[in-house]
């Protein structure tokens, strides 16, 4: 290895105008490929604490990683920090001696360190510029030492004490170089120096690094690239590379390729095959395998289908230009590959609804029984979700097929090697089973969608299904008061939730949420009491031949002739359902925030209240803003806060009722068609009221809010010449009752679509 | 080119004496297999006992392992329900533990010039042990070949000072250098003069196969849940009676009992976690007696050592 003599440069005082480099390189024993991002975030971030508290200023940082080091170039630091004088007010000369000596002990001084100014006392600290190496040199153990790493751990004779040294894996160089110049520190008994190691097996040797300038290039020649981005590239296009030249097309993955980056000092993609016979197990099983457990990139053909091929990442240059690591690879994933194929062939050789019976030795959840348990009651929802054409052109028969075999799958060998693969592996058995497509599909397609970004489904029988699901894991948890707190979601009920929402959205589902929860909260509480008795009292109704929980608590029903009193800590349905309903609102509140629509409009037909049907209300919401962007929409609502305030200080007593009528939600509401005083501008805001309120009631109940909207948008010009032409407060009582009903009505009318008052503006 | 390599390469019981050679002449005592039935290496009371406490340990054993659940009737040219492990304990762990392990691969014949050594984030933590360290699960071409490990904790205690572990799987290990796809046609010995060689399949096959069938369909279950009570019982006794060592024994005992009841597929999911916890208080509480026995003596030797 080259050995460079080792250059200092001896200065004269430095000055604060002089910069230098720093460099700090972190050796230590292979990090977490995963971790290594997280690092080199924690190590900007503690430096430039380090630095801010010293008074140094810090530009542009470097800060790299591999397997093996952190690295971190700082360039242009001054080579000293300015000197500053601080200055501390302390108590009058006339004090009482105790707050003198307070101050003199605070501050280190004696008194006649002190200045007097006009009876105060003032102490003034000059401190001096320091030298920046000798403040890195204090920065270095404490940045290692309050470095927050996932996990730490302690190694080697010192872990004897607890107190000893913790580092992701064992910390075992430093190299800290300002200038040219070591900057002493020792952490843990390891001293700071110039010297780090190459390559862990092409130049095992010490090399000597001179400064910030070489160091990447000194670690270059010994093969290791620095910059975990440059060696991201030479796998992102050597991959693509190694695939192309041999007429395959590489399946980007850019995680694999940070991933492989964070796994080598020296990244050489090599291009393997497979036994073409593998290709006959499905393809995501095949990437899986190989990007899992191997971390290989998989290829596509001409075609666009994947090809018997992968990509590994090796972390030599090999002497045979790596026939034996491909060889070697090779045989590792067959054997992976012979695994899937063995899983793909045993799984077929039973029917899923063989699997299936094998549930019920898998728990959901203590609390709500087996799986079997839940695809009982997932299966009822999703076939009654049918058969009530709440899913629209579903076959009720295929939905309670698809739901009695959607989760069979996860009692497969293949999804308890990869649990990744729930549902599609179904989905692939269900074909090869022959069973039809819908099923198939819905059995594949039934957890989606699983983030903000998947497809939604919108096949009938799948939409049953994933809502009968997930609408089951809402109420079971609710059911038992696991739901969310604070950021605590464990059960990740609130993705279950926008799912759900996802579902009714995007499939148009017109239903009543309420019945249909309280339909599913019972049939959960059903179960459980069914479940808490046959555990108190054993298998009777095993006995009358009762196979399903639901059949065993009508046995018990018809034996007893009552509900059976048992304790289970299950809530009363109606509260769960309720429960429920008000969480899954939230939830469209939330969503519909993060649209962007705006939270008062949401207010202001949440404010409504009573509405269950989502897809309505969400379409009254969009009618809304929609109008308030418009003139007419602004203007009603100058208007309605008008009408409200006079409304609000004009108080109940004082409306009188001449021909003014008090309903029966005491809002007064005006009879009569005609009124003694009443002037053209009156008479124009009730004829345009008289058409405007059962034009917008009607347009509401057939749920077409755009043209509610237009209705009371015809309110604008006459509600806007009444405030114009007209004093509500007129002198004569009645007439003034006359127009404050007017008012109310105008309210009343607007009520009749959003409620006005939530509305900012 | 790859004839020479073959020829060359090692059989199993050489590889086995080489590495036995190589640990020997770093300063381990080459200890023998621990004498029961057992899931791993890291269950000889070598390793799980004597990584507890202050005072320097550095030994070197196979453990034959047991685990029948991956037992597939000699028909799997890759699991065995019955194989072994080279397993390595040196504690303190030495500064350059990674590159004495990288040098016992060169002594068995790896080229790390040639094959692709990696070291991949895999941190152990054994249930029923209430042990855990971080390390690393080693690749050779994407093979994982050793299980490397810095103790953390053991049995619920803190690992003072830590112990680096160094597991490897010689079968896997053996296939790698000899080149064979099949276990069964790994070379045990190699012929000398008029006497055969023997082959892997040659000294287990037959096992696998008898042993796959006992443990998958013949064990008398009401036999093993009645030993494993048994066990449970007698550990107790034994940490009453200030004995840990036998105590130790009978939690072994119970943890392969524990396996033997999966294989047969009598314990529930629901059970599992509960078997598990019942063999984890077993193995603490004899790390806990084995600690109370000794630490009066450590803390002679060692003042200022703490638990």
């Amino acid at each position: 290895m080259d050995r460079q003599p080792v250059r200092r440069m001896e200065r004269e005082i430095p000055g604060v105008d002089a910069v230098t480099d720093f460099l700090l390189e972190l050796r230590s024993e292979e990090i977490p490929a995963r971790m290594q991002a997280g690092a080199r975030a924690e190590l900007d971030k503690l430096f430039r604490a380090q630095m801010s508290a010293a008074g140094i200023d810090v530009g542009d940082l470097s800060i790299w990683s591999t397997p093996r080091r952190l690295a971190l170039i700082a360039r242009d630091l001054p080579e000293a920090t300015a000197a500053v004088s601080e200055e501390l007010k302390g108590p009058r000369s006339s004090a009482p001696p105790q707050a003198l000596e307070g101050f003199l002990r605070k501050t280190g001084l004696t008194q006649d360190q002190l200045e007097d100014r006009d009876g105060v006392y003032f102490a003034v600290i000059d401190k001096p510029g320091r030298a920046t190496a000798q403040l890195l040199a204090e920065a270095i153990p404490a940045i290692i030492r309050a470095f927050a790493w996932p996990k730490s751990m302690r190694w080697g004779k010192d872990s004897a004490s607890s107190e000893s040294l913790r580092w992701v894996r064992p910390l075992s160089g430093i190299v800290a170089i300002f200038g040219e110049e070591l900057v002493p520190s020792e952490i843990g008994g390891i001293a700071a120096g110039f010297a780090t190691r190459g390559h862990r097996f092409h130049c095992p040797g010490e090399i000597t690094i001179g400064s910030a300038l070489d160091y990447a290039e000194k670690l270059r020649a010994c093969h290791v690239i620095v910059d975990h981005e440059e060696r991201q590239a030479i796998i992102r296009d050597g991959a693509a590379k190694a695939a192309a030249d041999a007429g395959l097309t590489l399946v980007a993955d850019e995680g694999l390729v940070i991933e492989n980056a964070g796994l080598t000092e020296w990244p050489v993609p090599l291009l393997g095959r497979f036994d073409e016979a593998f290709l006959e197990v499905p393809p995501e099983v095949i990437q899986l395998t190989a990007r899992v457990n191997q971390k290989y990139f998989v290829v596509n053909d001409a075609a666009g289908k994947l090809a018997n091929g992968f990509v590994c990442t090796a972390n030599i240059a090999a002497q045979d230009g790596g026939a034996e690591i491909v060889a070697g690879n090779r045989k590792v994933l067959a054997a992976r590959l012979s695994d899937a194929r063995f899983f793909w062939e045993q799984d077929r050789k039973i029917k899923l609804e063989d699997h299936a019976k094998k549930l019920d030795r898998i728990t959901f959840h203590e609390k709500l029984g087996t799986v079997a348990d839940k695809v009982e009651r997932v299966a009822k929802l999703a076939e009654w979700l049918a058969s009530e054409g709440i899913v629209p052109n579903c076959d009720p028969a295929l939905a309670r097929q698809a739901a009695e075999l959607a989760k069979a799958d996860l009692v497969t060998e293949m999804v308890g090697e990869f649990p990744e693969l729930q549902g599609l592996m179904g989905g692939y058995y269900a074909r090869a089973e022959g069973l039809p497509d819908a099923v198939a599909d819905a059995i594949r397609d039934h957890y989606k969608p699983v983030g903000q970004g998947d497809d939604v489904p919108t096949a009938p029988v799948t939409v049953a299904v994933a809502l009968a699901d997930k609408l089951d894991t809402l109420v079971g948890f609710f059911g038992y008061g696991l739901k969310p707190t604070g950021s605590k979601d464990p059960f990740a009920l609130r993705r279950a939730a926008i799912s759900i929402l996802q579902l009714i959205e995007r499939g148009g589902i017109r239903v009543h949420l309420r019945p249909l929860l309280f339909r599913l909260s019972l049939a959960c509480y059903q179960q459980a009491i069914a479940r808490a008795y046959f555990e108190r009292f054993g298998k009777v109704a095993d006995v009358f031949g009762a196979e399903s929980n639901d059949e065993k608590y009508d046995l018990l029903m018809r034996l007893q002739g009552i509900e059976p009193r048992l304790e289970t800590d299950a809530l009363n349905p109606k509260t769960a359902a309720s429960q429920v309903l008000e969480f899954l609102i939230d939830r469209l509140k939330v969503q519909q925030r993060e649209a962007g629509v705006r939270h008062d409009l949401i207010d202001a037909v949440f404010a409504l209240g009573g509405e269950n049907d989502l897809v309505r209300l969400l379409a009254r919401v969009n009618a809304l803003q929609a109008f308030m962007a418009s003139d007419d929409g602004a203007n009603l609502l100058a208007g309605y806060k008008r009408a409200a305030n006079i409304l609000k200080q004009a108080g109940k007593d004082i409306v009188i009722p001449a021909k003014a009528e008090i309903a029966g939600d005491g809002e007064p509401t005006i009879a009569a068609p005609d009124f003694a005083g009443a002037t053209d501008i009156d008479k124009t805001l009730l004829t345009a009221l008289d058409s405007a309120e059962p034009a917008a009631s009607t347009a509401v109940a057939e749920e077409r809010f755009t043209d509610a909207m237009a209705a009371l948008a015809s309110l604008r010009a006459p509600i806007d010449a009444f405030f114009d032409g007209v004093m509500v407060n007129d002198p004569d009582e009645t007439l003034r009752a006359y127009r404050l009903g007017l008012l109310a009505r105008f309210t009343g009318a607007v009520h009749g679509v959003a409620d006005f008052s939530k509305i900012e503006g | 080119m790859a004839d020479a390599a073959e020829k060359k390469s090692l059989s199993f019981q050489d590889m086995i004496l080489t590495l036995h050679a190589y640990w020997a002449a770093r300063g381990c005592a080459i200890l023998q297999p621990y004498d029961m039935r057992v899931g791993a290496g890291t269950f000889h009371p070598a390793t799980t006992l004597r990584s507890l406490g202050p005072e320097p340990w550095n030994v070197a054993y196979v453990q034959p392992s047991r685990r029948p659940t991956d037992g597939r009737y000699g028909e799997n040219p890759n699991r065995l329900q019955h194989y072994y492990q080279y397993q390595v304990i040196l504690k303190p762990s030495p500064a350059d533990l990674q590159e004495q392990y990288l040098g016992s691969l060169a002594a068995i014949g790896i080229d790390p010039l040639l094959h692709d050594i990696r070291f991949v984030e895999d941190d152990w933590e054994s249930p029923t042990l209430g042990a855990w360290g971080l390390g690393w699960e080693v690749w050779c071409d994407g093979m994982e070949v050793t299980q490397f490990t810095y103790f953390q904790q053991m049995g619920g205690f803190d690992c003072k000072p830590v112990a680096g572990e160094l597991t490897y799987g010689l079968e896997r290990l053996a296939m790698y250098i000899q080149n064979v796809d099949n276990v069964y046609d790994l070379r045990f010995s190699d012929p000398v003069g008029d006497v055969p060689g023997v082959s892997y399949g040659d000294v287990f096959l037959e096992n696998e196969k008898q042993f796959s069938k006992w443990n998958f369909e013949v064990a008398d279950t009401d036999g093993l849940f009645a030993g494993f009570k048994a066990a449970e019982a007698e550990c107790q006794r034994a940490i009453e009676a200030n004995v840990p060592l036998a105590a130790y024994d009978q939690a072994i005992e119970a943890s392969h009992l524990f396996n033997l009841l999966q294989a047969r597929g009598v314990i529930s999911v629901q059970e599992r976690a509960n078997y598990m916890a019942r063999v984890r208080d077993l193995a603490k509480g004899s790390c806990k007696a084995w600690i109370d026995s000794q630490s009066d003596a450590w803390s002679a030797k060692y003042p200022g050592w703490t638990l």
